[in-house]
């Protein structure tokens, strides 16, 4: 078992290496972070140029740039932006705001979706579960990026009702608020609602569907009825012998949903102004910078890195088959 | 694809319609396809995904021959105009006609959808059952990759390279679009092949010396058809999300083309205001996709009998 995993963990660090030269590479074969200088008017002289080329080490072949930016990194030090500002200043401040989000994100997505899940699986057919059903189809085909400007029109028309602002819309925290601790931990949580639910909802239909077919699947075993059969209640025998073993494929499945996760909080960063890593991405490429879009890179794959093998280690606990082998 | 039984009975008849008839019921197996034909029918959801497909396809491509507008032209005597009937969508802040870009826009969310989920299902279907039928070396590297393509975030890849898309044509996008997303249907087909390899009729045919590539085409694959067009429609619905989230940031179909995800990002700033420039664009998208979703729903209910959670379940070679 301990070797299962740490064999898991050894080749998904190879990966995430993997991964990061590729990013890199790709975004300093394609960037062209002079142009903007470049394209300035009146032109800059080309001395001017010329030392920017320097400063950026555009000179260089790309393996040796990566190198030298990994052995940064190892110390510490993820480089600098085109604009000239340490990378590793803002990081922790950006980590923080974007694994708020995440954190959140998951772990009410997960509860939430496998409950509503196996409540539309007992209750199959009945008025429940067409609406978990159809609430989970609506909210699946609806992109991100809709459902943001939705839950901000539902906001506004809620702060129009109430005459004040119960919930605001841009950024983590209204800007130089003064107040005590625990107001301004009041107006964190105000900011905090609408861009939760836009990252929640997602994740709870996504999560209900398949906890649904999985708990459908296991409700019509014969262990089940062999369960209630030797006098179990009901509620016993669905969570102590059928949750148990319909939560086995939401293991696998939660490597997936994080991914899903990570791409939406991109967008509920851009779009609620939150400076996070999913805005900062999209900035990095907007601005053509190598450094910032490999340094996200990173941070991606370390966290799916983490989300993988932590999918392995519900798997192994869930499933005690794995664990002998 | 050849034809859809669970068992190849005659497995080396070619039968080059029955994809078309697993899904119309025409041909020359009158049972299975009568089955899941009647299975696909008695789905309320099915059939009104896919009208609604069909729908927005001739509304997407008709729409534009009635209206009197281009997609680029600009009406200098109407900016910022709400629906009228001149201007059936409204106007722009540009003076541009609103229903012509959404149209315009549909068109290419839709064709860049489905020709997406053609194009990974036939890769998923190639590197998969490769990987299971060659075993060994073969195997190791094409899963090694899936797994490196898994954990490489598609989205940022994407948009890392996005700006390789400027002034060429939006073909790339879509093969690049595709290159990320049959991943897990390879992983899937993989496991499939690899019990399939073990059939009587595909050890006849090695024996007989057929060659692999023709074991592969003419008798694995076939037997798993109903997964491939489950799969195929739903990678649709992913796909057309993607685009659109792309083309949001700027990242997919450029300007001057348009795409539904980049009108949404013009129109959403004045969301609340001028609604038109936002809604009908956010409309159609939410439309398109829930159609892809219902028509890939219903046909996993008539095509695969168990209906297991196919996203979810992984080969059994493989905890």
């Amino acid at each position: 078992m301990a070797t299962f995993l740490l064999r898991r963990l050894a080749n998904y660090v190879v990966l995430c290496l993997v991964a990061t030269l590729l990013a890199f590479s790709l975004a300093a074969l394609t960037f062209d972070p002079l142009a903007k200088l470049q394209g300035r008017n009146p032109p800059p002289p080309a001395a001017v140029v010329e030392a920017k080329r320097q400063e950026l080490r555009l000179d260089e072949p790309i393996p040796q740039r990566f190198f030298g930016w990994l052995g940064g990194v190892v110390q510490g030090d993820f480089g600098t932006t085109t604009t000239g500002v340490k990378i590793t200043d803002e990081l922790v401040t950006r980590v923080g705001v974007t694994l708020r989000l995440l954190l959140i994100g998951t772990t009410v997505g997960v509860v939430v979706g496998v409950l509503v899940g196996v409540l539309s699986a007992t209750r199959q057919y009945r008025l429940a579960d067409y609406a978990a059903t159809v609430f989970s189809f609506a909210v699946l085909s609806i992109p991100v990026f809709v459902m943001a400007s939705l839950l901000k029109f539902g906001g506004l028309q809620l702060n129009q009702a109430a005459g004040t602002s119960v919930l605001y819309f841009q950024g983590e925290v209204t800007p130089s608020f003064q107040g005590s601790r625990g107001a301004e931990l009041l107006n964190r949580l105000q900011h905090l609602v609408l861009p939760t639910l836009a990252i929640v909802l997602p994740q709870i239909a996504f999560y209900s569907r398949y906890q649904r077919s999985a708990m459908l699947d296991v409700l019509g075993s014969d262990y089940l009825r062999t369960a209630r059969a030797k006098g179990l209640t009901r509620r016993r025998a669905l969570f102590k012998h059928g949750l148990r073993t319909a939560l086995i494929p939401m293991a696998t499945l939660f490597a997936f949903g994080f991914g899903l996760l990570l791409t939406g909080s991109v967008f509920i960063e851009k779009i609620f102004g939150w400076y996070g890593m999913g805005s900062w991405f999209v900035d990095g490429v907007t601005e053509q910078d190598t450094n910032i879009v490999a340094t996200v890179t990173l941070f991606a794959a370390v966290l799916i890195l983490i989300s993988g093998w932590l999918s392995d280690l519900l798997y192994a606990a869930l499933d005690p088959r794995i664990r002998v082998r | 694809m050849t034809s859809t039984d669970k068992v190849a009975v005659s497995p080396t008849r070619p039968d080059p319609d029955a994809a078309a008839g697993a899904l119309f019921g025409s041909g020359t197996q009158p049972t299975r396809r009568r089955l899941v034909l009647r299975r696909f029918l008695r789905s309320r959801k099915a059939v009104f995904g896919l009208a609604a497909i069909v729908l927005l396809f001739l509304l997407a491509y008709l729409g534009p021959l009635v209206t009197p507008w281009g997609y680029a032209e600009i009406d200098n005597t109407a900016y910022l105009r709400p629906p009228s009937a001149q201007h059936w969508f409204g106007t722009t802040q540009l003076g541009q006609d609103v229903f012509a870009q959404t149209m315009r826009g549909l068109q290419k969310s839709l064709v860049i959808g489905l020709l997406v989920g053609v194009i990974s299902t036939g890769l998923a279907s190639i590197v998969g059952s490769a990987a299971g039928y060659f075993g060994g070396w073969t195997d190791r590297a094409l899963m090694w990759l899936v797994d490196l393509l898994l954990v490489l975030p598609g989205f940022l890849i994407i948009s890392i390279v996005s700006p390789t898309f400027r002034g060429r044509t939006w073909l790339i996008f879509v093969l690049i679009l595709a290159g990320f997303a049959w991943m897990i249907t390879a992983r899937i087909v993989r496991g499939l092949t690899l019990s399939l390899r073990e059939r009587e009729f595909v050890l006849a045919a090695r024996f007989m010396g057929v060659p692999p590539w023709k074991i592969i085409f003419r008798h694995i694959l076939p037997n798993m058809a109903s997964l491939l067009i489950i799969d195929a429609t739903i990678t649709v619905g992913a796909a057309i999300l993607g685009e659109t989230g792309l083309s949001y940031f700027g990242f997919g179909v450029q300007p001057p083309d348009v795409s539904l995800g980049t009108l949404i990002a013009e129109g959403q700033d004045s969301a609340f205001t001028f609604p038109w420039l936002f809604l009908f664009a956010a409309g159609f998208l939410i439309i398109a996709v829930l159609s892809a979703n219902l028509v890939g729903d219903g046909l996993r209910d008539a095509l695969d009998s168990s209906s297991r959670p196919r996203r979810g379940t992984r080969d059994p070679e493989e905890p």
